[in-house]
């Protein structure tokens, strides 16, 4: 027994240096290793799934193209199952190899890894997620909340309510729920609700749900009972079709809900179907976008090679867009930074970071890359981790996801002070001192 | 043929009554603990500690904290994440709301108030036993996931409710680097577990075994329910909450209430009784098995350069441990630790049987 077992030891610690040596023969041939963390499994799998396909699919298209500049990219997955201390785990593992960039893909998972990241010189991209203070790049120098945060979408949903109601001074009196999932994830919108309740005199309700958001039985109570006159949806997950389903059952009108993205794809009302019509949900900038140039060329030069990760009915979906899109964050952010320290050569981390600060995606680039239609133009700078602060409304026709408003600019003169504010508390509670002018320029 | 006491007479009361009686028990932990202290700091890769040596460490203390009120005292308990986010959190609001607070004494006064909190929930233990017991202090889990959720004062008014700490160090040195995490760590486990073994065989420790075997009995022959119980409950929850401060503090760095939820609970429970109850050494065997099978047959399929699909890869994971949990449970209800010293029996008296 005792052999044998130091025999299998010994088999794994050969086994483990053999895959050491050929990781390290890998990094001689121009290659850029990106860990890709996603949670395939467990109870949020429904939505992680899409995404994580999408992502690995981009990498997998910039590979077919010729990779960045000729580096070509490689990847491996780590499944987190949404869980924090996995989520850790799986970064210490693949950073060891090398990584470029990370995109946890939980608000848990971000919070840990913002203490981890300076330490190891790795930069996070959270588009569209994480925590929403993290767009002031002069304290959070590895963040990249790209492209939004929470706070963009729960100002542009209540700027796009108001325009319902005629403007934002219509909006006295008036009642807004926030049923959200009980985590960070959740919380993140409640500090910017509660400064714009306060701007226009609507009143705020606070509605947890227990993850992961089976039960909601009594939320749908109070609900019934104060008949607010919108519902915001935080939810995530299973949390969704649940809360759409007691919406019916206590005859709240789905045109009156309005989830967050993440509350806003087709895993979350597919399962209700007709009885979700109507339902809207705020979308960072994109939506689905089977018709878009980018979903043609993966569908052509991925799924048509065979190559493609998930089922190819589900490519330009709206979260598996999400991956894309996070993924081409990280790809332009190392060709960018190709650009100043090197063509053709692999980036280190710190190098990607300064491409992901000076991303510059114009109109002209994105169409290049076959987003146009799907995104407005990106521009980061030292002091704007996030670069662009636009979404939209798209509300469930009960059979797919359709645009109901026009763009929306979350509102600076709000957001910016309440950046600041949160930054600067993070910044005193951590003793870290902002970034000078000349470390903007490293 | 090494492993014999032939020889080794004890001449004392002191020497009978030894941690280790036995010499090559003695040499073997000891050289053990110098391994760690010593040749492990310079050999373990960054992943290693980080992913692997720390976690066990710190779980394994909190198993350690729970082993003594389940295994030693008979109390079942499912309020160890609650415990551990208490311990976490006090030490949290410590650091941040005193100027100057000294590391080691945060945590320390985490595990006072975990300690405060436990007692409180232990009452209901006078009163009511076993599986009825486990859904009391369920109802501790749950009371302090919704307190750390709800009360911001907890939190220090964190807008997520996600709290986080940085630049710890202890009398000048830093303690950042995962080496220095991990010895920082062993310390504690050190100190800990020497002291839990030292109580458990003394006479506080006789009275929760006395407890646990018959309580009626035991109250009989002149042991006080409610003190034996209720150290038990302090005890363990001052154990179990320094452990949740170490985890909060070393290990995540920033964390929420979801990471001491009832998984946690359920995750120590079966560490305690995969290892081995009323054992200290049952501790850290549950505790690797718990800790470290599943990263290991994750990485598997890496390291033999399988190409597997990360959804199967998860999934064969939760089989192959579901299955080894209850193929270990057949083989031996006891645990891990009783293996262990049937294979120590069967070592003696190697290679000459009776």
């Amino acid at each position: 027994m005792k052999l044998k077992s130091i025999s299998t030891a010994i088999v794994i610690a050969a086994a483990a240096a053999a895959g050491l040596a050929t990781s390290t023969a890998f990094a001689q041939a121009k290659e850029q290793f990106f860990p890709v963390l996603v949670y395939r499994t467990g109870a949020y799998a429904p939505n992680g799934v899409p995404w994580a396909n999408g992502y690995v699919d981009y990498l997998k298209y910039t590979n077919a193209k010729g990779g960045m500049n000729g580096v070509k990219i490689t990847y491996e997955e780590c499944e987190t199952g949404y869980a924090t201390d996995k989520g850790v785990e799986c970064y210490e593992r693949l950073k060891g190899k090398g990584a470029t960039v990370f995109q946890p893909l939980s608000t848990g998972i971000t919070f840990a890894l913002t203490e981890k990241a300076p330490g190891d010189k790795i930069p996070l991209i959270t588009a569209g997620y994480g925590r929403s203070e993290s767009q002031d790049g002069n304290v959070f120098k590895w963040n990249f909340p790209i492209a939004g945060t929470y706070w963009v979408a729960a100002d542009a949903l209540v700027q796009h309510v108001a325009k319902k109601e005629g403007g934002l001074d219509k909006l006295k009196g008036k009642k807004i729920a926030l049923v959200y999932h009980d985590s960070p994830y959740g919380k993140e919108p409640i500090p910017l609700m509660q400064e714009r309740s306060k701007l226009h005199g609507f009143d705020l309700q606070l509605l947890p749900v227990t993850a992961p958001g089976v039960e909601q039985k009594a939320t749908w109570l109070q609900i019934r009972q104060s008949r607010p006159d919108y519902v915001f949806l935080w939810g995530w997950g299973v949390m969704n079709s649940t809360a759409i389903k007691e919406a019916v059952a206590t005859g709240y009108p789905r045109e009156k809900m309005y989830g967050v993205w993440w509350a806003g794809a087709e895993p979350d009302v597919k399962d209700v179907g007709d009885s979700a019509k109507g339902y809207n949900a705020v979308t960072m900038q994109h939506g689905t976008e089977t018709g878009s140039k980018i979903v043609q060329e993966i569908l052509k030069e991925v799924h048509g090679k065979g190559q493609g990760t998930g089922p190819k009915e589900e490519v330009g979906q709206v979260l598996y867009m999400r991956g894309v899109m996070s993924a081409m964050f990280a790809v332009e952010g190392v060709k960018r930074a190709q650009e100043r320290y090197g063509k053709g050569k692999v980036m280190s981390g710190e190098q990607t970071r300064w491409g992901l600060e000076n991303l510059a995606l114009d109109q002209k680039k994105l169409d290049a890359l076959g987003f146009a239609g799907v995104m407005r133009p990106v521009s980061t700078s030292c002091a704007d981790h996030m670069g662009a602060n636009w979404a939209r409304v798209h509300t469930w026709d009960g059979s797919k996801w359709q645009f109901s408003s026009d763009w929306l600019q979350a509102d600076e003169s709000i957001l910016k002070p309440m950046v600041k504010a949160a930054a600067d508390k993070y910044a005193a509670e951590k003793k870290l001192t902002r970034r000078t002018p000349e470390d903007c320029q490293s | 043929m090494l492993y014999r006491e032939n020889g080794q007479f004890k001449t004392s009361y002191r020497a009978d009554q030894a941690v280790f009686p036995i010499a090559q028990d003695r040499l073997a932990i000891l050289a053990i603990i110098a391994a760690a202290i010593v040749v492990v700091p310079f050999v373990a890769p960054e992943y290693l500690f980080r992913a692997i040596l720390i976690p066990f460490l710190i779980l394994s203390l909190a198993a350690l904290g729970l082993n003594i009120l389940v295994g030693y005292c008979g109390q079942i308990s499912l309020g160890t994440g609650a415990f551990m986010a208490v311990g976490a959190y006090a030490a949290y609001n410590f650091q941040v709301r005193i100027e100057g607070m000294p590391l080691i004494a945060s945590l320390l006064l985490g595990g006072v108030c975990s300690t405060a909190v436990g007692v409180l929930f232990g009452v209901p233990s006078l009163r009511i036993k076993g599986l009825y017991l486990a859904v009391a202090t369920l109802a501790a889990q749950f009371f302090v996931d919704w307190a750390f959720l709800r009360v911001k004062w907890f939190t220090n008014d964190s807008a997520s409710g996600s709290v986080s700490v940085a630049g710890l160090q202890v009398l000048g040195l830093p303690i950042e680097t995962p080496v220095q995490k991990y010895l920082f760590c062993l310390a504690f486990v050190i100190v800990f577990a020497l002291i839990a073994k030292n109580l458990v065989r003394g006479h506080i420790g006789r009275e929760w075994m006395a407890i646990r075997d018959m309580d009626v009995a035991a109250a009989v022959i002149g042991i006080r329910p409610v003190y034996a119980k209720l150290t038990a409950f302090a005890v363990s929850s001052f154990i179990v909450g320094v452990a949740g401060a170490l985890w909060g503090f070393v290990h995540l760095g920033s964390w929420e209430p979801a990471a001491f939820n009832i998984d946690r609970s359920f995750q120590l429970l079966f560490m305690v009784i995969i290892g081995g109850l009323g054992s200290i050494m049952g501790s850290f065997f549950g505790a690797a098995f718990i800790v470290v099978l599943p990263i290991v047959l994750d990485n598997l399929p890496y390291w033999f350069g399988i190409p597997i699909d990360t959804a199967l890869a998860a999934h064969l994971t939760f089989m192959i441990f579901g299955a080894l949990i209850v193929f270990f449970l057949i083989v031996e209800p006891h645990g891990l630790a009783r293996l262990w010293s049937i294979g120590k029996e069967k070592l003696r008296l190697w290679p000459f049987p009776h």
